[in-house]
């Protein structure tokens, strides 16, 4: 009999006004029973409608069903047969646009906790499982894979399996992409990234840090050193600004740096080395992900106020819906329908306030989205000490700028075929580099498509 | 892991380090700098590629003992390792095509001067360096720069080596004389460049400066290292760290590379007495 509870299992979280001032993981996981409740409240429809929104179509009436008959390895085995990193995207995915948003049960009342399972599922895995020690047999092909993110740990992953002789190259001194210098741990937690990457070296991957590609190698070298195929997820990284005056007085910071700064370089660990302002007031200017993370990261520093500074209405805030509300518990500001045109400095240069102007939303553009206008005369000035940009990023130039014939569009990003396929022979692209700034899990999927086509390829060369 | 080859002591504050990293060393070029961790957890620093051996496969560094990190650096002996040691970094200095140019080098900055006034000198330019130190204890590279200068002008601010004085009064004395330059290359403290622009500006001699920011991952990511350069945003990192120093926005440079002082002595004050001296630049 299914459970016909109108509302999903609560997730057990922390208490905000202690997690607020900590790192660690926020949301803390369904128990065994939570899960098994929840479980029960699937339907297991025919035409599974949440399937269809689901971007990898992970069969999901499937490893409910697991759940529900307790067989939860099971489960795990039918999550991995379309994702690599559950734990991840139970954790991360924006599930209320995606698998939830069709879920039958969410006519009328909640949906299916779908996320929440696929973590419990996960989690349950990587706590009872052990690292594979056994390494695929091998065929005898080399293939590189440029960037470390989701996209290139799960293309990695695939052809590992696929007994291929993977090398990632990774820029920074750490694999994980944004998952290690961006997320921050009390989102996900840094081990379970961690977690990935030893099962994948277990495997076989090697993973080389330090490597830039296009200055220390170049995609031509890569083959010139016997890689037959190259992927590149090299993600999407290159922070916007507004040009607006005031931008580089001393407390303005890309969201990227300051949560580089704080993720990777943990500079919020007392014995960092790394330097962080401390600030005492903070605005985030932005409304997706990244500038909820900013945010909240912000206030676990010990700012007294922080706000979130957006130029629509929440309504059309990107952000996953859950981050939105956490922030909210945590006591984050939201002023929304704002925008700023100028920050303001002391006589030392650094940031002492923001000039913003009240928004209003005009009639829908050809986008359909109803673009803001600026309210004459509603100008006023916010006290901060530190302004955070989180207003998007775009793909790094370095790649293009270093590989001859690699076509990229007006946005700079990399143009491939449905398979993954570049414009040059050999080189597959995916992830955030080919789409822009986008989720965990389009780059984990892009990363699967193109390593099943990288492996045709090959094949069909020998 | 990078192995430390060689380390020699330059003057009390400055060290001379040479890494074996044979991939950077094969694609380096004038101009360009690595990023290192001394240590895992450490901070990320960049130093500019001061020579480079094809051969060998090594990568030589001259730091200045200025912090926290490049303290730790000091402390690691030929034979030891560098965690991490990622380049080169940055777009290669343009020198193709010069025939005659000044370079001149301040302090520290002497090692980033150094090896462009060596490539200019292979590829067949007049090169006159102009090399300034506050004192004759703190002089390096005195050798290597005469090695590969036609005239070398030796400055000190207390005269007690070579001709006292400031670089820019050396710059102004040739140009006076009647030397005519290509261009003018100026490395050193921020407050160096900036008057060596404002001297250069009125002769209408075209100036290339070498911008030091603080940077993090070096790779465009961050935008920490952001200048001003002729009204538009540039990052150091990727875009430099050359720029026209006619160009560049020094007051706000000056300013973002404060930014992270007081952080900085609160936490080394009492082990570090090299602030006072760094304050003193
Ligand atoms: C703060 C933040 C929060 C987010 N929150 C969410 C969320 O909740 N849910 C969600 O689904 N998505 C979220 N996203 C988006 C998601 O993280 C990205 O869409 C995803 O990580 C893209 O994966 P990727 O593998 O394409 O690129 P990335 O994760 O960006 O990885 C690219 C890697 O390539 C490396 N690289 C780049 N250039 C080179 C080079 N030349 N040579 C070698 N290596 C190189 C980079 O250093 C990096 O490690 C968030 C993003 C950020 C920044
Ligand atoms: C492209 C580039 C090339 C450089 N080349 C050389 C070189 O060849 N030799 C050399 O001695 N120095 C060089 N520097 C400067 C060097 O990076 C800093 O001295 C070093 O980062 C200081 O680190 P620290 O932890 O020892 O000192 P900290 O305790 O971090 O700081 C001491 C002082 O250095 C400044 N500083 C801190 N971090 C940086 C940073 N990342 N970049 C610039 N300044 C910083 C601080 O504002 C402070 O005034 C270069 C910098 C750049 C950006
Ligand atoms: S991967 Fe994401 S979208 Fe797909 S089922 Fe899991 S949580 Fe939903
Ligand atoms: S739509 Fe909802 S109830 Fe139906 S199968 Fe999917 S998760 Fe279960
Ligand atoms: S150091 Fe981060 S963008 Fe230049």
């Amino acid at each position: 009999m299914p459970n016909m509870s109108l509302k999903k299992n609560e997730m057990p979280v922390q208490d905000p006004m202690v997690r607020n001032h900590n790192f660690q993981e926020v949301a803390l996981g369904y128990t065994e029973e939570q899960a098994l409740d929840e479980a029960a409240r699937c339907l297991n429809c025919k035409n599974k409608p949440c399937v269809g929104k689901c971007p990898v179509a992970i069969d999901i009436p499937a490893f409910i069903a697991k759940i529900c008959e307790k067989d939860y390895e099971g489960a795990y085995e039918i999550i991995t047969r379309q994702s690599s990193l559950p734990a991840i995207c139970g954790r991360v995915c924006p599930q209320e646009t995606q698998c939830e948003s069709k879920c039958v049960r969410g006519i009328k009342g909640e949906p299916v906790a779908i996320g929440r399972l696929e973590r419990f599922v996960a989690d349950y895995h990587n706590a009872h499982a052990k690292t594979p020690t056994e390494k695929p047999v091998s065929n005898g092909h080399k293939v590189a894979v440029v960037g470390s993110g989701p996209s290139g740990l799960t293309c990695a992953g695939d052809l590992v399996k696929m007994g291929y002789d993977v090398t990632i190259f990774e820029a920074l001194h750490l694999a994980g992409g944004v998952l290690v210098y961006g997320i921050p741990e009390f989102r996900l937690p840094k081990t379970i990234v961690q977690k990935e990457i030893d099962t994948l070296k277990a495997l076989g991957v090697k993973i080389e840090t330090n490597m830039v590609i296009g200055r220390v190698l170049s995609v031509d070298e890569l083959f010139d050193m016997g890689f037959e195929a190259v992927y590149l997820g090299s993600g999407a990284g290159l922070p916007r600004f507004m040009n607006l005056p005031g931008e580089n007085l001393k407390g303005v910071y890309s969201a990227n740096e300051f949560l580089t700064r704080v993720n990777l370089m943990k500079a919020y660990k007392e014995n960092s080395e790394t330097p962080i302002q401390h600030a005492h007031s903070v605005a985030v200017v932005g409304g997706g992900n990244v500038a909820m993370d900013a945010a909240r990261c912000a206030k676990r520093l010990g700012a007294e106020k922080v706000a979130i500074v957006y130029r629509r209405s929440l309504d059309e805030m990107p952000a996953r819906k859950e981050e939105v509300e956490h922030a909210m518990e945590e006591g984050i500001e939201f002023h929304v329908l704002t925008n700023p045109t100028e920050i303001l400095g002391d006589e030392h240069k650094f940031v002492r306030g923001m000039t913003c102007v009240k928004m209003e939303l005009g009639e829908p553009d050809e986008s359909g989205r109803r673009s803001p206008i600026v309210i004459e005369g509603s100008e006023f000035t916010m006290d901060v000490d530190c302004v955070i940009m989180s207003i998007g990023t775009s793909p790094n130039p370095l790649l293009r700028n270093t590989t001859k014939g690699l076509e990229v569009n007006r946005r700079g990003c990399i143009v491939t075929d449905d398979e993954g396929l570049t414009s040059r022979t050999g080189v597959y692209a995916g992830g955030d580099a080919v789409t822009g700034a986008a989720t965990v899990i389009l780059a984990m999927g892009a990363g699967k498509q193109a390593a099943k086509a990288m492996d045709e390829y090959i094949q069909s060369q020998n | 892991m990078f192995q430390i080859l060689k380390k020699q002591p330059l003057n009390p504050t400055v060290t001379l380090m040479e890494i074996d990293a044979p991939l950077i060393a094969k694609k380096a070029e004038p101009g360009q700098f690595i990023i290192l961790r001394v240590n895992e957890d450490g901070e990320r620093i960049p130093l500019t590629i001061a020579d480079y051996d094809r051969e060998k496969g090594t990568v030589t560094i001259i730091f200045q003992i200025v912090g926290a990190t490049t303290e730790e650096l000091n402390h690691k002996n030929e034979g030891e390792c560098i965690h991490d040691f990622v380049g080169p970094l940055g777009v290669p200095s343009h020198v193709e095509g010069l025939k005659k140019v000044a370079v001149i080098g301040g302090g520290v900055g002497c090692a980033i001067a150094y090896p462009i006034a060596k490539k200019l000198h292979q590829l067949g330019a007049t090169v006159h360096s102009i090399v300034g130190f506050r004192n004759q204890d703190l002089v390096i590279l005195e050798n290597e720069f005469q090695a590969v200068s036609d005239k070398l002008c030796m400055m000190t601010d207390d005269g007690s080596h070579g001709t006292k004085g400031l670089v820019t009064d050396a710059l102004k004395s040739l140009i006076e004389s009647g030397e005519q330059y290509d261009e003018v290359i100026a490395i050193g403290p921020l407050i160096m460049m900036k008057f060596v622009c404002a001297l250069t500006k009125e002769y209408g001699i075209k100036t290339v400066v070498s911008m030091n920011p603080i940077m993090i991952d070096g790779t465009g990511m961050c935008g920490g290292c952001r200048l001003t350069v002729g009204g538009e945003t540039k990052f150091a990192c990727v875009d430099g760290p050359d720029f026209d120093g006619h160009l560049v926005d020094f007051d706000e440079a000056m300013e973002r590379a404060a930014m992270y002082k007081p952080f900085e002595r609160k936490k080394h004050e009492d082990t570090c007495n090299l602030f006072r001296q760094a304050d003193a630049d």
